[in-house]
This record gives structure tokens, sequence and C-alpha cells, in this order.
């Protein structure tokens, strides 16, 4: 069998970082500061990384093998990230909605908002991010195991941040219960049940496209569940109902915050749907000429 | 075949003509625009001398010079404009930032609390803008004519080193000679209950903002510092990589 020699150099500083004799099909790890998931092992060094499935034998190498090493920084696990920035949401606007005291005026401590609306919106609020809680356990399956650490303190100051904003106002002693009443609660929880719905089977239909364990990529198609006929028209209809939820969620407590969260959010997230959708058309040639990234039609 | 190349070569040479084209219009509109920034905030340091000459005080400089201030520093918007059609060079976000404080301090601070418009504080900003603006927009110009002095080149690079501290010092004091009064009026605020449940209190707006200086200050700074560096004495600096 023919064996290779592997030299490893610092991508920036061309240094020779390690050098291995007679390699057989396996790359160990070679350091332990620097653990697998932060290492970027790439044949180029303004290039993209290597794969773990990569196998040396079949790599366009000579026989000693030059790859270049990237330290990518300290490596967070995607489910703790989500967890995390998830878990707060759900405790902080419970802090509010319960009117721990230093909130607001010390008589209101442990008091109960006398509006129904506000009951029906912490209900929803809740449901919503027990269900991302759930989801990321039991339903996401992640392609890459870890994000940069830095990510975990941008997304929760975010997260914590704008659920502190909202909670705060909803449930405060002045709130304001929506113009129309309850025909405008009646419908602004029909679009949200509605979207949470979809969202989930979104998830669930995403799920089943990749089989346990495999990081094969495949078009997802609308299935027989009503909710991801939207596949039609839409690459990322998880974004589409997301938006559909929080546009419920602000109608159903008209309050500013929320819907400055859901601008937010919704900018963000046709972001992330261009830039999905952009890489559908890239790798798949069959790509259905129908679909928008995030809006039917429109974006 | 032939006559498909040449068709080719015909249409490069339309858009390069088109992209040398677009390039003159735009250096002699920045030309054009530095040459005038450059004179309004010579006016504008002409006229508080003047000021000072006569009256021996600084009481009553600000509304004389308020009009020509808000218009030029106003007109400074147009540099986010030259950013985004990528005419300029510089990120959008940065000058965006620099000018909307300019705009703030201008309007929402020093132009709406009267009160606060004889403070000290108010002169001391205002001068140093005065000599950071003429300095920027005169380097600006000699280099879009090709024809630096060095000492225009110095005066950029140098200057900022006393003027920023000193312009953020009167900025700071600025506001905070505006917090009794705005906490007074209750201005820009809106109160609880209203039927957008949200509330806005200008005067911890207020605190907020000169909060946010101690962050923000120390990076432009020394971005400044590292800039000069690099361009006074050649050095190379590495920037750490993301």
């Amino acid at each position: 069998e023919k064996h290779k020699s592997v030299e490893i150099l610092d991508a920036k500083t061309k240094d020779k970082l390690c050098f291995l004799d007679k390699v057989g099909k396996i790359l160990p790890s070679f350091s332990l500061y620097w653990y697998p998931a932060r290492q970027s092992i790439r044949l180029d060094p303004k290039g993209k990384s290597l794969k773990d499935e990569d196998v040396l034998q079949h790599l366009p190498v000579g026989t000693t093998a030059t790859f270049y090493f990237r330290d990518l920084g300290a490596q967070i696990s995607w489910v703790t990230v989500f967890l995390t920035e998830y878990a707060g949401p759900l405790l902080i606007y419970l802090m509010f909605y319960f009117r721990v005291p230093f909130i607001y005026a010390p008589k209101y401590d442990f008091t109960t908002s006398k509006h129904w609306v506000v009951h029906l919106a912490c209900m929803c609020h809740s449901f919503h991010y027990v269900k991302r809680l759930l989801e990321t356990l039991f339903v996401h399956r992640f392609s890459h195991g870890t994000m940069p650490l830095r990510n975990i303190f941008k997304n929760c100051t975010y997260y914590w941040g704008f659920a502190a904003w909202m909670a705060y106002y909803i449930n405060h002693p002045l709130y304001t219960p929506p113009t129309y009443g309850e025909q405008q609660i009646r419908l602004a929880l029909t679009v949200f049940l509605f979207c949470q719905i979809g969202n989930f089977s979104i998830h669930i239909a995403l799920r089943n496209l990749r089989p346990p364990g495999s990081k094969t990529r495949k078009i997802p198609y609308p299935t027989k569940n009503p909710f991801t006929w939207i596949f039609l028209l839409v690459s990322c209809p998880n974004y589409t109902y997301e938006l559909g939820s929080w546009l419920g969620f602000t109608l159903m407590t008209q309050c500013l915050p929320v819907a400055a969260f859901t601008l937010v959010g919704f900018i963000q997230m046709t972001v992330w749907a261009k830039g999905k959708h952009r890489s559908y058309l890239k790798e798949f040639r069959d790509y259905p000429t129908l679909r928008s990234p995030i809006l039917p039609f429109i974006l | 075949m032939a006559s498909g190349e040449e068709d080719g070569t015909v249409e490069e040479k339309e858009t390069n003509n088109k992209k040398r084209t677009k390039g003159a219009i735009a250096t002699a509109w920045l030309t054009f625009y530095n040459i005038a920034m450059t004179a309004g905030w010579l006016v504008l340091a002409v006229a508080m001398v003047r000021y000072y000459l006569q009256k021996g005080t600084h009481k009553g400089l600000y509304r004389n010079i308020a009009r020509t201030l808000k218009f030029f520093q106003t007109f400074a918007l147009l540099e986010v404009g030259h950013c985004a059609i990528g005419i300029v060079r510089t990120s959008v976000i940065v000058t965006g930032v620099q000018v909307c404080s300019r705009i703030f301090m201008v309007w929402f601070v020093t132009n709406s609390i009267r009160q606060i418009q004889n403070e000290e504080s108010v002169i001391l900003f205002v001068v140093v803008w005065t000599i950071t603006e003429i300095t920027r927009y005169s380097f600006y110009t000699f280099n879009l004519l090709n024809h630096l002095p060095y000492f225009i080149k110095w005066a950029r690079y140098n200057m900022f080193i006393v003027m920023y501290p000193l312009g953020v010092i009167g900025e700071l004091l600025t506001i905070h000679a505006s917090l009794p009064y705005v906490r007074r009026s209750g201005m820009y605020s809106l109160r609880l209950p209203n039927k957008y449940n949200v509330s806005f209190d200008y005067y911890y707006f207020l605190i907020i903002v000169m909060l946010s200086y101690i962050p923000l200050f120390p990076q432009l700074y020394f971005h400044m510092l590292r800039q000069r560096r690099r361009v006074l004495h050649g050095e190379i600096v590495v920037e750490k990589d993301e």
C-alpha cells in the first residue's frame, strides 16, 4: 500500500507545525489545545476546510501532502447555543409576567394583569420557546457541530434583550389591550397557531429528508401534510411561518417592541433564506424555478 | 466568427469608456464637494473669530453661527451616499455613525435645548469640529487634485490626538448640562399608557448616549492612531484576522 507523508503548515505564517511520516488513511488530531472542532485543515491557505469524511488517499496531493492549519477560535456546540438562547426568553418573559419585584412599582409585585389577552400572550410566547427547545433536542439535525464561541454572547444578547423589552410592556400595569378587542385577538391567535403548526411541519419534513447520521443534501418537496405544500412556492417556509407567527403575536399584543422584533427577525431570516436559496440553485440543476427564498413571488 | 470577436472588444471598450467617464464625473463632484465644505467651515471659523473679537464674549455666539453650522453639518449626510454608491472607499456604517452622531449633537441637543446654548462646552466642541473639518476636507481636496502638501497630511494625522479628546469632552459636558432641562420639560418622550404599548424617556436615552462614549471613543481613537502609524511612518500593522 502506498504510504504518504504529511506536513501541516500554519496558514498565516507558513511555519511547519508538524510532519507525519508514513501515514495510512487516518490523519490524527495533533494537539490537545487545538481540539478538533477548532481545527481547520485545508489544501490551500485561503481555501475551504476539508471535511471529516475526506480520505487522504482520495485527495489531490502528491506523495508528501501539504496541509494548512487555521485556528477557528474557541468553539461551542450548536445545541448548547440554541438551548441557552431559547431558555432565556422563556424564563425572562415569565419573570415579567409574574411581576417579580424590582421591575414595576412595589404595589404591583406578584400581581397579575387584569387583561385576559396578557395571559393568552404569555401562553403563546412560552409555547413558542418550549417548542423551540424541544425541537432543538429532538427534531433538528445539525450539519455543523460547532460555531465560534463569541456567537453565544451575540445571540443571547439579541434574544434575551428583546424578550425583556417586549415582556416589560406587555405585562406592564398600564398595558393597553388591542384597539379592536376580541376580534383582533382571535384573528391574531388563529394566525399564530396556524404558523406554529406550519413551522413545526416544515421542521419535521426537513428532518425526514436526512436519515440519521448522514450528511446528504436533498431538495425538500411537499408531503402529504398540507402545511408543507408551501414548498411549491418557497425555499425556506420555516422562515415564512416564523414571520407569520410573530406577525400574529404583534397583532395580538399591539405592542411596538414586538413589531420591532418581528421586523429585525424578518430582515435576518430574509438574508438566511436568500443564502439558502442561492446554494440550492448552485447545488441542484433541477431546482424548481417557481420558488422564492422566503415570500411567495415577492422575496 | 471574426466579426463576433470584433463585437466583443467593441463592447468592452464601450464599458471601459463608460467606467472612465463615471470615474471622471465622480472625481469632479467629490472635488467640488470637498472644496465647498472646506470653504463652509472656513466661513464658520471666520464668523466665530469675528464675533468674539467684536463682542468679547462667547455668549450669543452659538445663535450667531447656528444656521451656518446646521447647514454644513447636515450637508455632510451626502458622505454616507458617497460610500454607499462606492465613489469613496470607506465603510458606509463607519461614516454613517460619525455623521449621525454629529447630526444628533447639532439638532437634538444643542439646537433643541436653548438653555445650554451659551455653555462654554458648546464653544469647545464647535471650535474642535471646525478645526478638524477644515483639516479633513482640505486633505481630501488636495488628495483629489494629486497635490498634497506635507503639512496638511501632518495636520490630518496629528491634530486628532488632541482634538478628539477635546471634542468628546465638549460634547459630553454639553449633554450633561442639558439633562435637567430635558427632565423638566419631558421633551421627545412618550409615556404609558398609550395604544402602542411602548415608552421612551429622552432623559435616560441621553444618559445611555453618554455611557456609549466609553466603549466607542477608544475604538475610534486607536483606529486613527493605527492609521497614523501606517501613513506617517510606513509601518505595516498586522491586523488581527477574524
